[in-house]
C-alpha cells in the first residue's frame, strides 16, 4: 500500500500533524507517485516545530531513500539520496580521508534536511553553510524532473535554505572535504560571564567552536558556560558503542527548574576550572544528544520548543537582555548554545547572517510560548532573525523583514509550486509564500 | 576473513529486510551479488555497499518466475574462492480477497516464496557441498506456522518453503554447510506499509542483525522478533475445532 495514515511530529513534540504518508524505498517508486501527487517531503524530523509537518495533507518520508550513488574517490564529490543521515555518510566515508564539510549537532539530519534548512555547524565561521557544499540536486516536482547546480539561479538559490517549498529532492552531490581520520581533539574550558564568552569566540583559532550556555544563570554568572573547541586529527575509531533510549516519557518534574538548576552547576563544574583537552571520536563532539535516543522524551508528552535567533554582532546587548529575561523566567532547560556565526549561507531563506547565534529549550508550559514570542520580538528589532528549523511559535506577523530576500524565494517558488502544492505546516502558519503580496 | 566477509549471493535484495543485511555484510568486507528484477534499484544498492566497504558488489538479474535467471547467478559466485552463502528474501503477498477473486494467482505467490527459491538453492546446493562449507539463510514467515484465512495462500507457499528448508539442511549439515529458517513477524517494509492491524512491529535492520547473530551461531530456525516463537507456540496449540472458527 503507497499512504499510511499516521499521526507524526517535529522533534519537540509540541507539534504534530495527522496526514496520509508514502515512504518510498525506491527512486522509481518516489517519482511514480510523486507524479500522481506532489506533496512535500520530511527527512528524520529533527527539525523541532511544524516545518516538517503537513497536517490534513499528503507528505513524502524520506528516510528509506538513504544510499550511497557515487563516489569518486579523486574529487571527494559523493551523490547520495536525499534520506541518509548525515552521521552515516560522515561514518562511511571518514576511514576514506572525507568528510560531510558541514555537520549540524545532530548526525540523524538527512541530506534532504539539511539542504533545505541549509544547516550550519559548528565551523560555520570557517565553512560556511551546507548548501554552500551541495554541487547538484535532483529536483521533482509533479512529472517534472530537475537537475539544478549553483548556476541555475533563483531556482538553486530558492531550493537550499528554501524549506522544501520547490519541489522534493531526491539526490544530491555534495563536495566532501579531506580530513586526516575521524578523530577530534577537543578542548573545554569554563567561561564565566556573557563578555568572557564573545572575547573567547573572537579569540578562537579553532575550526569547530561552539558555547554551552547555563541559561538558569543569572546577575554576575549571566553568560557563563562552557567553551568547546575542536580539530580533526588523525587516527580512526572502531568502537561500535550502542547509543542509549529514553524508553518512556518523562514525568513532568524531570526538567523542573531545580533539577535543571542543579544539572546545570554539575554541567558547568564536569569540566575543571583550569580546562581540559581530550581526544575523542568526532562523533561525540559532534552529535553529543545522539548518543541517546528519544531523548526528546525527557520533556514529557507535552514536548517542548526550541527557539533559536541570530543578532547581528553589534547587538550584544540584545542578547544580553535576552539571556536575562531568560534566566529570570525559570524556563530554560538545561543547555542552551550559543555561536559566533560568519556570513555563509547558501540560499534566499538560509538562516546564518553574521552574528551570534543563540539557542534555548523551553518545555512547552505556560508562559514558555509568550516568553519565546518576546524572543521574537526582540530579534526583530534587533535586526536579527530567527531559525525555521527549530521554530513552532512565532506569528506571521512577527517574522516580517526578518528574512530580506524573502521576495526573491517567492517568486522562485511560485513559478515551481504555482498551486501551492508543498506547502507546510510552519510555511502556512508564518504565511511565508504570502506575506509579500499582502504588504 | 570473518565469517562474514564471504561471498554472499541476496535473492529479492531491493527489500528493506535484504538491504539492511547486505549494509552489514557490506561493513564487513564481504562480496555481494545481489539479485533481483529492478536492475537500476539493485544497482544503487550496490554503489552503496561499496561506499559501506563491501570488497565486491554487482546486481544481476534473478526472477523466481523465470528459471533461466537462475544459472548465471550460480556461474558468477562459483568463481570465488571459498564459502558461498545465500539468503533468500523473496516473497509477494497479494491481499487474500484479491486471491480468493482470482484464484490464478496462487500459481505466482507459490512461485515466489518457494518454488523459484527452492529451485534456485537446489542448483547451488552442489557447489556448496563440494566446498563442504557455505550458510544458506532462508526467510519464511511466521504466517507459514498455521494457514488462517487471512492470508493463507501466502502461509501455505511460506510452509512448503520451510519444509524445504528443513529437508536442505539435513541434507548441507552433513557436507559441511548450514540452513538458517528464518521467520519474521511484522517487520515495517513496503509489504506491511499502511496495513491495519500491525502490532510489535520490527525494524528491518533488527531483522537483519538477529539473522546474522543467527548465522554466526549456526541456529536451525529462528522467530525474529525472538518473541514471535511464544506468540506462534501458542497460535500452533489452539485446538482446531476453536481455531476454525476464529480470524486472527
Ligand atoms: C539535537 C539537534 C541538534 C541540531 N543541531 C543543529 C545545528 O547545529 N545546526 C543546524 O543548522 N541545525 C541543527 N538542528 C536542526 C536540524 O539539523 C535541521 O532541522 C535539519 O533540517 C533536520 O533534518 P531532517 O532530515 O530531520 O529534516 P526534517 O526535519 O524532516 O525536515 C526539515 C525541512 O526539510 C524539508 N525536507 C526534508 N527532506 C526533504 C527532501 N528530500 N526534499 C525536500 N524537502 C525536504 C522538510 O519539508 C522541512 O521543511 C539540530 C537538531 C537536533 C535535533
Ligand atoms: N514485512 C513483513 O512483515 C514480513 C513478515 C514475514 C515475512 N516476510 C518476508 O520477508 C521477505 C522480505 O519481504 P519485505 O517485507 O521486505 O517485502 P518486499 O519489499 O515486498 O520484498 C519482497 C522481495 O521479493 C522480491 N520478489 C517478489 N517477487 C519476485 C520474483 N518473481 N522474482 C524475484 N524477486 C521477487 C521483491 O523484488 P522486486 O523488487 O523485484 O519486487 C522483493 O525484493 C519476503 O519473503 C516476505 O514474505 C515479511
Amino acid at each position: 500500500m503507497t499512504w499510511n495514515k499516521l499521526t507524526y511530529a517535529g522533534w519537540g513534540r509540541a507539534r504534530s500533524a495527522t496526514g496520509q504518508v508514502a515512504r518510498p524505498e525506491r527512486q522509481s517508486s518516489l517519482l511514480r507517485e510523486i507524479a500522481s501527487f506532489a506533496a512535500p517531503a520530511f527527512g528524520m524530523r529533527r527539525s523541532y516545530g511544524d516545518v516538517a509537518l503537513n497536517d490534513g495533507g499528503r507528505a513524502y518520508d524520506m528516510t528509506r531513500l538513504d544510499r550511497v550513488l557515487s563516489f569518486d574517490a579523486e574529487t571527494g564529490v559523493v551523490e547520495v539520496e536525499a534520506g541518509m543521515p548525515i552521521g552515516d555518510l560522515g561514518r562511511a566515508f571518514a576511514a576514506k580521508g572525507w568528510i560531510p564539510p558541514v555537520m549540524p549537532g545532530t548526525g540523524f539530519a538527512t541530506v534532504g534536511g539539511c539542504i533545505a534548512n541549509d544547516v550550519h555547524g559548528k565551523n560555520h565561521h570557517v565553512k560556511g553553510s551546507f548548501g554552500q557544499h551541495v554541487t547538484e540536486i535532483t529536483l521533482i516536482h509533479g512529472a517534472e524532473i530537475k537537475t539544478i547546480t549553483p548556476k541555475s539561479g533563483a531556482i538553486w538559490k530558492a531550493t537550499v535554505g528554501g524549506l522544501g517549498q520547490t519541489g522534493v529532492i531526491a539526490k544530491a552531490k555534495l563536495q566532501l572535504m579531506p580530513c586526516k581520520g575521524d578523530m577530534m581533539v577537543l578542548t573545554e574550558r569554563r567561561i564565566d560571564s556573557l563578555d568572557e564568552f564573545l572575547a573567547a569566540f573572537d579569540e578562537s583559532k579553532t575550526d569547530y567552536t561552539v558555547g554551552w550556555i547555563d541559561a538558569t544563570a543569572t546577575g554576575a554568572h549571566l553568560g557563563r558556560g562552557i567553551l568547546e573547541e575542536g580539530e580533526i586529527t588523525s587516527g580512526i575509531n572502531n568502537s561500535k558503542d550502542g547509543a542509549k533510549a529514553v524508553p518512556f516519557n518523562a514525568p513532568g518534574w524531570a526538567l523542573s527548574a531545580p533539577v535543571v538548576r542543579v544539572f546545570n552547576e554539575l554541567y558547568f563544574r564536569r569540566v575543571p576550572a583550569k580546562g581540559r583537552t581530550s581526544v575523542k571520536p568526532i562523533t561525540e563532539p559532534f552529535f553529543p544528544l545522539d548518543a541517546i535516543h528519544n531523548w526528546n522524551r525527557l520533556y514529557g508528552k507535552h514536548g517542548f520548543n526550541q527557539f533559536q535567533c541570530v543578532v547581528p554582532p553589534e547587538r550584544v546587548d540584545v542578547l544580553r537582555l535576552m539571556l536575562e529575561k531568560i534566566g529570570a523566567s525559570h524556563l530554560a532547560s538545561p543547555l542552551a548554545v550559543l555561536k559566533k556565526m560568519g556570513d555563509g549561507r547558501g540560499g534566499y531563506m538560509s538562516f546564518p547572517m553574521e552574528g551570534y547565534t543563540l539557542a534555548v529549550d523551553f518545555p512547552n508550559k505556560d508562559g514558555s510560548q509568550e516568553l519565546i514570542k518576546e524572543l521574537t520580538d526582540m530579534t526583530l528589532d534587533a535586526g536579527g532573525r530567527i531559525y525555521f528549523a527549530k521554530d513552532g511559535v512565532a506569528e506571521a506577523t512577527q517574522i516580517k523583514g526578518m528574512y530580506p530576500e524573502q521576495d526573491k524565494w517567492q517568486r522562485a517558488v511560485e513559478k515551481a509550486d504555482p498551486q501551492g502544492a508543498l506547502v507546510t505546516d510552519l510555511v502556512r502558519r508564518l504565511n511565508l509564500r504570502e506575506s509579500a503580496k499582502e504588504s | 576473513m570473518t565469517q562474514t566477509a564471504q561471498t554472499w549471493i541476496i535473492l529479492g535484495a531491493t527489500s528493506s529486510m535484504a538491504r539492511a543485511m547486505a549494509r552489514r555484510l557490506a561493513k564487513e568486507g564481504a562480496m555481494l551479488i545481489l539479485c533481483g528484477r529492478d536492475m537500476d534499484d539493485l544497482a544503487a544498492s550496490a554503489e552503496d555497499c561499496k561506499a559501506r566497504g563491501a570488497a565486491e558488489a554487482l546486481a544481476m538479474r534473478f526472477d523466481a518466475r523465470d528459471s533461466t535467471s537462475f544459472g548465471p547467478i550460480v556461474e558468477r559466485a562459483v568463481l570465488k574462492e571459498g564459502a558461498i552463502n545465500c539468503a533468500v528474501f523473496v516473497g509477494s503477498m497479494p491481499e487474500q480477497s484479491v486471491i480468493d477473486a482470482d484464484p490464478s494467482l496462487i500459481d505466482g505467490v507459490v512461485q515466489d516464496s518457494h518454488i523459484g527459491p527452492a529451485t534456485f538453492l537446489s542448483m547451488l546446493a552442489p557447489q556448496m557441498e563440494a566446498r563442504g562449507q557455505g550458510t544458506v539463510v532462508g526467510v519464511g514467515s511466521v504466517a507459514g506456522d498455521r494457514g488462517r484465512i487471512g492470508n493463507y495462500v501466502y502461509g501455505s507457499a511460506k510452509a512448503g518453503f520451510a519444509t524445504y528448508l528443513s529437508g536442505l539442511r539435513n541434507r548441507l549439515t552433513r557436507a559441511g554447510g548450514h540452513v538458517v529458517t528464518v521467520k519474521p513477524g511484522f517487520v515495517d517494509t513496503a509489504m506491511t506499509w499502511g496495513i491495519e492491524g500491525m502490532f510489535l512491529v520490527a525494524s528491518p535492520d533488527a531483522v537483519a542483525k538477529d539473522i546474522l547473530r543467527a548465522v554466526a551461531k549456526k541456529k536451525n530456525v529462528i522467530y525474529t522478533p525472538f518473541f514471535w516463537r511464544y506468540i506462534m507456540l501458542i497460535i500452533r496449540h489452539i485446538p482446531e475445532f476453536i481455531f476454525k472458527k476464529m480470524s486472527i
